[in-house]
């Protein structure tokens, strides 16, 4: 529960960041933050306490096994994330190219 | 038939592999090989809209493992006519590319995009698994980032960034609902899932979990109050992914993946979850309204298009949100109509776009319908689709979304959307008058390319067909996708008792 309410703290923290920051470069970083939330939600919901490995050779019965899925999810979130992160870094610098700032303030010219 | 899910993954992807390397040799090539991709993906979905048999959906084992364990496609009658709704409009924007196209640099980079956008959103209307719908999802959506930036002008330029944060929001709220639900069922596969909920109580993490996904869907359809970033971000990118974006992407990335979670997976119903249908209902029509009441007032062609498909999107929110049998056959026909009837618009914005160079309706002066006789015809044909009229395609959607509200009992939403029917014809005829009509014109315009007028002939002939035998089109292609839905968690049995045999 603990691991609960502190990963969704940091996801709140990483929201916090997109929501306020005038520095674009800033809202990337709260972007990665989201992410890694995210990413050590799953990581740890593959864990138990005192399980062993999950390499079965014989099933032991009565053995408690951590679950191997999440590091998979994890792996491909990851990977997603790099591609989100780089996109992003790679339009916050054609647009710093085209504007000179990276302040979101000076380039709010369309309006919802 | 058994690997056509596959391939309905392979050859895009694998055409968004070949374009850039082609493109280099020759610029032709990759451009016949692009539309080669399309013209199978798109010959194959029209095979399974049509000839799969309903209540016998396709499960495509990945490595043979068995349906819980692996990742499963599982194709049914709603994903086929997904894919049939994606894979026309997708073809037909292509024929418009080819020429539009002329004025970008670097269009080897756009057909590259443009394979892994329909690769994504191939994906998410197949896949039976959770993650791995998160996973097309960013495929796709990341490939839209790029596209609507393609311009590279700094209005382009900040809309893909807004665009991107509003949608990474939304990706990351989901993933974060995948991320609890693994965390309470140990499963991914939606049948599974389905299963698993349906032993769980309603306890405020069950709720929570509902709300994220919702929440994550609507930013993705951009329903009001989460619609900020379309108008900025579909008028930006080129005409053919203006197209794609508010004719397809919206609702297989939104209302698709919303509609298959709740209706599928949760197992929802009116009488179970009344307030889940609530809240799509004051979703929906605040988008018809708010967004209608917006459109009004643009002075942009785009970006008055991209208002009227917030309030499109509404009218098949509100119809889910109402939940009966007329009511879903309306949303599903809606999709179709909408799409086809958006995307022509959008076209012939392009077109416009293409000849004169200018999207700001108050510097026309009237009387482009001389000089483009087809985009004109087109426009006007399609506006009155996408408003309602009979006899086209619209028309018939709209009049079952209205009937089923009244069946349900309904009044007030019943109303409002037969009332905005008239403000969304208002407003598309705005651009009509200034653009379209009138004596005098610019001078020395004369009608697009060819194949521009071809594609968007096609989509007006479809529009009217659609209309003409829509009665043939209701039990062959609608109803069995709108049983999927009313049949709810039924898709796990299915599922499990042709996947689980391995």
């Amino acid at each position: 529960m603990i691991i609960l309410v502190a990963s969704l703290i940091l996801f709140l923290v990483g929201l916090y960041a997109i929501i306020t920051k005038r520095n674009m470069i800033k809202v990337a970083v709260g972007f990665s933050l989201m992410e890694y939330s995210v990413n050590f939600l799953f990581a740890i919901v593959g864990f138990r306490p005192g399980a062993l490995p999950p390499i079965l050779q014989v099933v032991e019965v009565g053995k408690v096994y951590s679950d191997p899925l999440p590091q998979a999810l994890v792996l491909t979130a990851i990977v997603i994330g790099l591609g989100v992160t780089a996109f992003m870094l790679s339009l916050i610098l054609r647009l710093y190219n085209r504007i000179g700032s990276f302040d979101l303030e000076e380039i709010k010219r369309l309006k919802g | 038939m058994e690997t056509f899910p596959v391939l309905l993954i392979a050859i895009p992807l694998g055409g968004a592999f070949l374009v850039p390397i082609l493109y280099k040799a020759w610029k032709r090539l990759a451009e016949i090989v692009a539309g080669l991709c399309l013209a199978a993906v798109l010959a194959l979905s029209i095979y399974l809209a049509f000839f799969l048999v309903p209540g016998k959906p396709l499960v495509y084992l990945f490595g043979n493992w068995p349906v819980p364990l692996g990742i499963a496609f599982a194709v049914d009658r709603l994903s086929a006519f997904m894919l049939l709704v994606v894979s026309m409009l997708v073809f037909f924007s292509y024929l418009f590319a080819i020429r539009y196209m002329d004025h970008f640099t670097g269009s080897g980079k756009f057909y590259t995009l443009y394979l892994l956008m329909l690769v994504g959103m191939n994906g998410v209307v197949m896949t039976g698994d959770l993650f791995n719908m998160f996973v097309f999802m960013e495929i796709a959506g990341l490939s839209s980032y790029a596209l609507v930036a393609f311009g590279t002008e700094a209005d382009e330029l900040e809309a893909g960034f807004k665009y991107m944060v509003m949608g990474e929001i939304a990706s990351l709220m989901i993933l974060l609902a995948i991320a609890l639900i693994y965390a309470a069922t140990s499963t991914l596969n939606l049948a599974d899932i389905s299963r698993a909920f349906a032993a769980m109580d309603k306890t405020p993490g069950f709720w929570f979990v509902l709300i994220l996904l919702m929440s994550g869907f609507s930013i993705k359809a951009a329903l009001v109050p989460f619609h900020s970033w379309l108008p900025d971000a579909h008028p930006s990118a080129p005409a053919p992914i203006s197209a794609l974006l508010s004719g397809v992407f919206i609702k297989v990335l939104g209302v698709y993946a919303m509609a298959r979670i709740l209706f599928n997976v949760y197992g929802v119903s009116r009488a179970s979850y009344p307030e889940v249908f609530n809240a799509l209902l004051i979703l929906g029509l605040a988008s018809i309204i708010i967004a209608s009441l917006l459109a009004l007032y643009q002075k942009d062609y785009k970006r008055l298009l991209a208002y009227s498909s917030i309030s499109q999107i509404g009218y098949i929110v509100l119809a889910l949100g109402i939940g009966n049998e007329l009511a879903l056959i309306g949303a599903l026909a809606h999709i179709l109509s909408h799409s086809l009837g958006k995307g022509l618009l959008f076209l012939t914005s392009g077109s416009v776009v293409y000849r004169v160079g200018e999207r700001d309706i108050t510097k026309f002066t009237g009387g482009l319908g001389k000089q483009m006789p087809w985009t004109s015809l087109s426009y006007n044909l399609g506006a009155l689709s996408v408003a309602g009229m009979p006899p086209f395609l619209g028309f018939f959607s709209k009049l079952f979304i209205i009937l089923g509200a009244v069946k349900a009992g309904f009044i007030v939403p019943a109303v409002v959307a037969g009332l905005f029917a008239v403000v969304t014809l208002g407003y598309l005829l705005k651009i009509t008058n200034k653009v379209f009509w009138g004596k005098e014109g610019i001078g020395g315009i004369k009608e697009s390319p060819f194949v521009m007028v071809f594609a968007m002939v096609c989509l007006v002939v479809l529009l009217v067909a659609g209309g003409a035998f829509f009665f043939w089109l209701k039990p062959h292609l609608l109803q069995p996708a709108a049983d999927v839905l009313l049949r709810g968690t039924e898709y796990a049995d299915i599922v499990f008792r042709i996947g689980a045999g391995g």
